[in-house]
């Protein structure tokens, strides 16, 4: 296919030539999700952590809800969040729509589930191994939830890591919220979509090998840190 | 044989002082998990200090009985008292127990030992850490990740999070199975210091030479009853029920 | 579900706070305009709001979606002006209150567009409904936008003077996309299928593959677009003195002037024909 070959030299050229439109929508992109990605950790870890381990009257629908949520399609959660910020909505007033913050929130609702529900079933497992020991020494539970979370902070690496691939590959919820504003909402997938629809495919798709790229970066990164800090632990 | 040599046994641990734990009573307790019958009405007081061992053939309830008195099970009928006091969080945190298998944090053997420290209000944690550390022969091994210890290490390592709680009641769960001789050794001197710093040690084993050594009385319980309660030195020579000399006579009791 | 509560404020103070002014509203002076994905994909934003924003300090943040979808979102106040292209639509857009004024900006024409061997013989056809006629004839795969859209409008007001009503062959060699320009044309490029194009969007477009415009020239494939200022009244939120002084600009001779230079290959996209206008 020509085609491919044609979109691998775009990728290339663009990268080397770290084309200012791209450094900039791959700037956003990375802005967005990584901020959505701390919001919805600091919701999903300690969550995810309580529902391993606190037994209250319907946690079993919390859980089944989180991991039923982990399949919210994005399109639904760009229209819940319109019409939240809409003008014509109950939170207009806050003028967010049709900009990154918005962006963020709905990539947060959209990850936040996953960030849950992987979450409560790493720190289940190892609170197995835990909870004798833990109620022995008469841990308090926010002590716990803070121990396990810790120690399993490997395991929840990928976790995160899970939520910030579906994050900055997310299309349908970044289009209606933020509109594909150029220069300010344009992300790597919106601008994708955008190629896509005038007919620029080898574009679009060079646009998506970089997109791939950028999470190899991502994984890679977290992997080498992983090895770094295990290696020092070691010593 | 040099990892023995170098442990030091010199530092004695502190007397406690303060109130006793003691008694502890007992009444008539039963435990049944998914239709069996673990324990079938424990009448058992214990009250003075003395290192009691828990003896039994496999399934006669000794860990069970061992976790119902420090609250980690819950009685299905009757009745446990500390010093009169029914088991509460306040009481258990005057407890420790040692598992046959170790369960360690995920880090280093000092924040291991830190964590603990962390659980309750103590003043002077980092003396406390570096002395706990000391007594338990682990202060080269303090920065290696506690999961990578040998078997004996990690007991060690039980051990001395176990007794930086500084607990009224150490309970001792089969606390050396499974460890090679030189480990073993070190574990029971660390006990046998514990034990006399005043510390009250409910040991369970199987081990009769252990049993032997380190015991001061030994509760036998056999098909979830007490079936003796003597001191050491008539227990293991003059055995009051047949069941127990059964066992000490390497019958295979069922 | 305090829970529910809960997660909503975490989520919005978190995003706030976090993205905070570096990602949010500028110290520029901005507008929303809802528009449609044929002025954007053709590229004609790109050309011509440089000018307006260099010369008011105003940013234009355009928003490209179908008419359609461009005119809800105007109506919940979501948007400073629209420009879309859909007359009658625009029309009760106003007289429903939701809008000041409809003023004509520029128009070009829809083309039918199909695959080069046209198996429904419709090349050269000038009479559109015409034309129509023969695909649902012929039974050869067309392709709709299927979304509303100011081209979907008008194809189905086609059909109708055809007499033809498609929905009945929905699924078959109707196929409604259900989205943009650019990605029925693209459907059209690989399935082979007819399909209605505005002329802007059908020439800036890159995957043609084996399409060519098949049916042209009938004065009801004419496409005007219409720029409107969102009612301040119904929603204080809109800059109504920007957004009218972008609507001056475009409507005005510079504007004017701006759209009819728009090429590409050298063709012309759109036609200004603001009143008073002097440039066509």
């Amino acid at each position: 296919m020509q085609d491919f070959a044609h979109s691998f030299v775009l990728a290339g050229n663009l990268i080397l030539q770290a084309d200012a439109a791209l450094v900039e929508i791959v700037g956003l992109s990375l802005q967005v999700t990584a901020t959505a990605l701390v919001v919805s950790a600091a919701i999903g870890l300690p969550l995810g952590a309580i529902l391993a381990i606190a037994r209250f009257p319907g946690r079993m629908v919390l859980v089944v809800l989180s991991n039923a949520l982990m399949g919210l399609p994005p399109v639904v959660v760009g229209l819940t969040v319109y019409m939240l910020l809409s003008n014509a909505g109950p939170l207009g007033v806050l003028g967010l729509l049709y900009t990154p913050t918005a962006m963020v929130i709905a990539q947060s609702i959209l990850i936040t589930p996953i960030i849950i529900a992987l979450t409560r079933q790493v720190i289940a497992d190892l609170h197995q191994d835990y909870s004798d020991t833990f109620r022995s020494m008469v841990v308090p539970g926010h002590t716990a939830v803070a121990a396990l979370l810790w120690d399993a902070r490997y395991s929840l690496m990928t976790v995160l890591l899970a939520g910030f691939g579906r994050a900055i590959a997310e299309v349908g919820a970044v289009m209606i919220v933020g509109g594909n504003i150029n220069h300010v909402t344009r992300v790597m997938t919106t601008a994708i979509a955008l190629e896509t629809s005038k007919g620029e495919l080898a574009l679009a798709l060079a646009l998506g090998i970089v997109l791939l790229l950028i999470a190899f970066a991502v994984n890679g990164s977290v992997a080498l840190l992983r090895g770094a800090e295990r290696s020092l632990v070691r010593v | 044989m040099s990892e023995v040599l170098s442990f030091p046994g010199h530092a004695p641990l502190k007397a406690r002082t303060g109130r006793s734990a003691l008694p502890l009573s007992v009444r008539q307790l039963t435990f049944r998990t998914e239709g069996i019958d673990i324990l079938r009405g424990v009448n058992l007081s214990l009250e003075s200090n003395d290192l009691t061992v828990l003896m039994g053939p496999n399934g006669a309830g000794k860990s069970v009985f061992l976790r119902l008195i420090h609250g980690l099970l819950q009685p299905s009928s009757g009745d446990i008292r500390w010093d009169g006091a029914p088991l509460s969080k306040a009481v258990r945190r005057s407890q420790a127990l040692v598992f046959q298998k170790p369960v360690l944090l995920r880090r280093s053997v000092r924040a291991n030992l830190s964590f603990a420290l962390g659980l309750r209000g103590f003043v002077n944690r980092s003396a406390r850490l570096e002395q706990a550390l000391a007594d338990s022969g682990l202060a080269d091994l303090a920065d290696r990740p506690a999961r990578v210890l040998s078997g004996g290490e990690q007991q060690r390592l039980a051990l001395a999070r176990a007794l930086i709680l500084d607990p009224k009641v150490l309970f001792l769960d089969e606390p050396t199975a499974n460890l090679d001789p030189a480990s073993v050794l070190m574990i029971e001197d660390v006990i046998g210091r514990v034990r006399a710093s005043g510390v009250k040690i409910i040991l369970v084993t199987h081990d009769a030479h252990q049993a032997r050594r380190l015991g001061e009385e030994v509760v036998f319980l056999h098909k979830g009853r007490v079936s003796e309660h003597s001191p050491a030195d008539l227990f293991f020579n003059q055995p009051q029920s047949a069941e127990a000399e059964a066992y000490l006579n390497g019958k295979i009791l069922v | 579900m305090k829970l529910v509560k809960f997660l909503c404020a975490g989520f919005l103070a978190a995003g706030i706070v976090l993205t905070g002014p570096g990602l949010t509203a500028q110290a520029t002076d901005f507008i929303v305009v809802q528009s449609t994905t044929s002025t954007q994909n053709s590229g004609l934003f790109d050309a011509i709001l440089p000018e307006f924003e260099e010369k008011t300090g105003i940013d234009v943040r355009v928003v490209a979606v179908g008419t359609g979808q461009a005119l809800k979102n105007a109506a919940n106040g979501d948007g400073d002006v629209l420009l879309v292209h859909a007359k009658p639509a625009e029309l009760t857009f106003v007289a429903d209150g939701f809008g000041v004024e409809r003023l004509d900006v520029m128009y070009n024409d829809f083309v039918i567009v199909g695959p080069a061997d046209d198996p429904a013989g419709i090349k050269g056809m000038t009479d559109a409904p015409a034309a129509m006629k023969q695909i649902a004839g012929a039974e050869a795969v067309f392709a709709s936008r299927g979304d509303d859209s100011g081209t979907h409008k008008k194809e189905l007001a086609l059909w109708t003077e055809a007499g033809i009503d498609p929905a009945d062959a929905s699924g078959t060699w109707y196929r409604e996309t259900g989205s943009g320009m650019g990605a029925t044309l693209n459907l059209a490029a690989g399935k082979g299928a007819y399909t209605m194009s505005d002329r802007a969007t059908w020439l800036a477009f890159n995957n043609k593959g084996n399409l060519a415009i098949l049916a042209e020239g009938d004065d009801r494939l004419f496409n005007q677009y219409g720029i409107i200022l969102v009612n301040p009244d119904r929603h204080p939120s809109v800059k109504a003195g920007l957004g009218q002084k972008f609507i001056d600009w475009l409507t005005g001779p510079d504007g004017q002037k701006a759209i009819a230079s728009f090429k590409i290959g050298g063709e012309q996209l759109f036609f200004p024909n603001a009143r008073g206008s002097t440039t066509n």
